[in-house]
């Protein structure tokens, strides 16, 4: 389990706090969402998790231990991360980019171990990627990618899965199969926190959720807690209506058009 | 990369190595090179096998490995397939160093040190130069801002030559075109000393570098403290690109083409591509050192101008790709 326990972060040259008094669980087992508009604070959350920031107020643990005593390997041992954008500079396999995910685990001259190859055939497979994994990552679809991505993080291994808006550049279908690989990700006992711009993906997706707004927790708790038209209309600044999804009954988030007349 | 081509880099090594013996001034024949190397026959033979062209072969070796290993780590770390030391000012800043020292009157042991603190000063100026325009992430500036800082190096070398005599001059001159010519066995061996230390410490690193190579996040994501990993491995490719440029002055577009050449033959990983950068750079600069000997008699053309003779073109087509 992640905790966020009343974060506090400050850029410098920043009138506003990034975070203020936010806290958060991640429990295992789950995925836990964090959504809310462009500046709300979601990057700087996860940049505190994984210790690029320091939070001047709060703390951060996970399994109760606090991520500022944890080395950077010791963190890296225990989230794997898919960070928002990466574009690998030079070609190389899949393969070499998921085993690149094992990185935390061993030293600087450490040889492949029978753990580190399992831990990468397994990822493979996981991610559905194994049928191109001797394809340089330079000729892969924008899908094949992220999901070549989600390999190398699952690779990475650890307690707690982070990513961070990962479908921002895929169609439907990619997305829903990225969304999907991360509920059984969360099923087989990590801890999922899930970052994303998609409210009605991550309506049907996550267990909980947690609307943040200019740094603050606007609403938290389960979908239905969070998807709702007043809290959402007063965050995002904009005309909606949230409606219950005809076929699958989740909570979905309708924008109106503010031209007079229109619907 | 495949055991082959490791062989057939091994066997490009051995071929350029023996043609840089067979041929020269002096013309001698497979049997007569191999027999001076041995130390027999023509006492004039075994002089120029022995202590001419053997020296100057290695030193050449040493030039293109160490060139090789630091355009390899530059580039990963920058994520920048233009980076190597002559581009990013490096070397420019070396030579000014090196020339600084000569002038007043350092042991040649030292002088790479002094290099080493001109190459530091050029690095540190290039990257605060690119990061001050808030482009650190765009390759094509950080390059513009490297070729500006030496061009400013080329700049306090002439200005520094004006008021000097004959033969710091020559001296200059000589650092500024790049040449093996003057390898002896001492300047061999320190500059295996810099360039086996260097890359061992680079190779070490390779694993890291792959990571930087994904960019910041995905880096830091996987455990690596960037900024110090950087710095580090900038450090270290610009002591070993210091190291060539007192050996033998400016020999630029070496540590660009030599990667490329690298990942084209399947190295991908750093690890290995940093080794096989280093075996490429050995074979390209004992080929381009050759020609500089043998293709204007009796006048020796400077290896530097070789190089870049070679590289620009390279360049061009790497820049116009990337645009």
């Amino acid at each position: 389990m992640i905790t966020f326990d009343r974060v506090r972060v400050r850029y410098p040259r920043q009138s506003r706090a990034a975070l203020d008094g936010v806290s958060l669980a991640v429990p295992r087992g789950s995925v836990t969402a964090v959504v809310g508009p462009n500046g709300s604070g979601k990057s700087t959350l996860v940049r505190a998790l994984l210790g690029r920031v320091t939070p001047t107020e709060g703390s951060i643990t996970i399994e109760g231990v606090d991520v500022r005593t944890l080395s950077r390997l010791a963190v890296a041992r225990r989230i794997a991360v898919v960070t928002q954008r990466e574009e690998a500079a030079f070609p190389i396999t899949v393969r070499e980019y998921v085993a690149l995910g094992r990185l935390p685990n061993r030293g600087a001259w450490g040889r492949d171990t029978q753990a580190d190859r399992a831990a990468v055939d397994g990822a493979l497979r996981q991610a559905e990627v194994d049928d191109y994994a001797d394809r340089t990552v330079d000729a892969l679809s924008g899908g094949e990618w992220q999901r070549a991505r989600f390999a190398r993080a699952l690779a990475q291994g650890g307690e707690a899965f982070v990513a961070d808006e990962p479908t921002t550049f895929l169609d439907v279908a990619h997305a829903m199969a990225v969304f999907e690989l991360l509920g059984r990700v969360a099923r087989e006992g990590r801890a999922v926190l899930l970052v994303s711009h998609d409210l009605n993906l991550v309506a049907r997706f996550a267990d909980h959720m947690t609307l943040l707004h200019e740094g603050r927790v606007a609403a938290s708790g389960t979908v239905a807690d969070v998807m709702r038209a007043d809290v959402l209309e007063r965050v995002y600044e904009w005309p909606l209506v949230v409606t219950r999804d005809p076929a699958v009954g989740s909570p979905a988030l309708v924008p109106l058009r503010r031209m007079r007349g229109a619907t | 990369m495949r055991t082959s081509r490791w062989l057939a880099l091994g066997i490009a090594l051995l071929v350029v190595a023996s043609a840089a013996i067979v041929f020269g001034t002096i013309h001698l024949g497979l049997l007569a090179s191999w027999r001076g190397l041995l130390g027999q026959g023509d006492a004039t033979a075994v002089f120029v096998v022995r202590e001419l062209r053997l020296p100057r072969i290695v030193l050449a070796a040493l030039l293109g490995a160490g060139l090789g290993l630091s355009g390899a780590s530059l580039q990963g770390v920058l994520r920048n397939p233009l980076a190597e030391p002559y581009l990013l000012g490096v070397s420019g800043g070396a030579a000014v160093g090196a020339v600084l020292a000569v002038s007043v009157g350092l042991t040649m042991a030292l002088v790479p040190l002094a290099a080493f603190a001109g190459a530091i000063g050029a690095v540190m100026i290039a990257l605060f130069v690119a990061h001050a325009t808030r482009s650190r992430g765009d390759p094509r500036v950080l390059v513009m801002a490297g070729v500006v800082v030496g061009a400013f190096a080329n700049a306090a070398i002439m200005l520094l030559m004006a008021n000097s005599d004959a033969s710091t001059v020559r001296n200059a001159v000589w650092w500024m075109m790049g040449s093996a010519a003057n390898a002896t066995w001492s300047q061999v061996a320190w500059l295996a000393a810099y360039v086996l230390a260097g890359g061992a410490a680079l190779v070490a690193m390779a694993r890291t570098v792959d990571a930087l190579a994904l960019g910041e996040d995905s880096a830091a994501g996987l455990g690596v403290d960037v900024e110090r990993a950087s710095r580090r491995v900038y450090l270290i490719a610009s002591l070993v690109a210091a190291a060539t440029v007192a050996a033998a002055g400016l020999v630029g577009f070496v540590g660009l083409v030599v990667p490329h050449i690298a990942r084209r033959l399947g190295a991908r990983g750093h690890r290995v591509l940093l080794v096989a950068s280093a075996l490429v750079g050995a074979v390209l600069v004992i080929a381009a050192d050759l020609v500089a000997r043998v293709a204007l008699p009796p006048a020796e053309l400077p290896l530097g101008a070789v190089t870049a003779v070679l590289g620009v073109p390279f360049f061009l087509v790497t820049l116009r790709r990337m645009l």
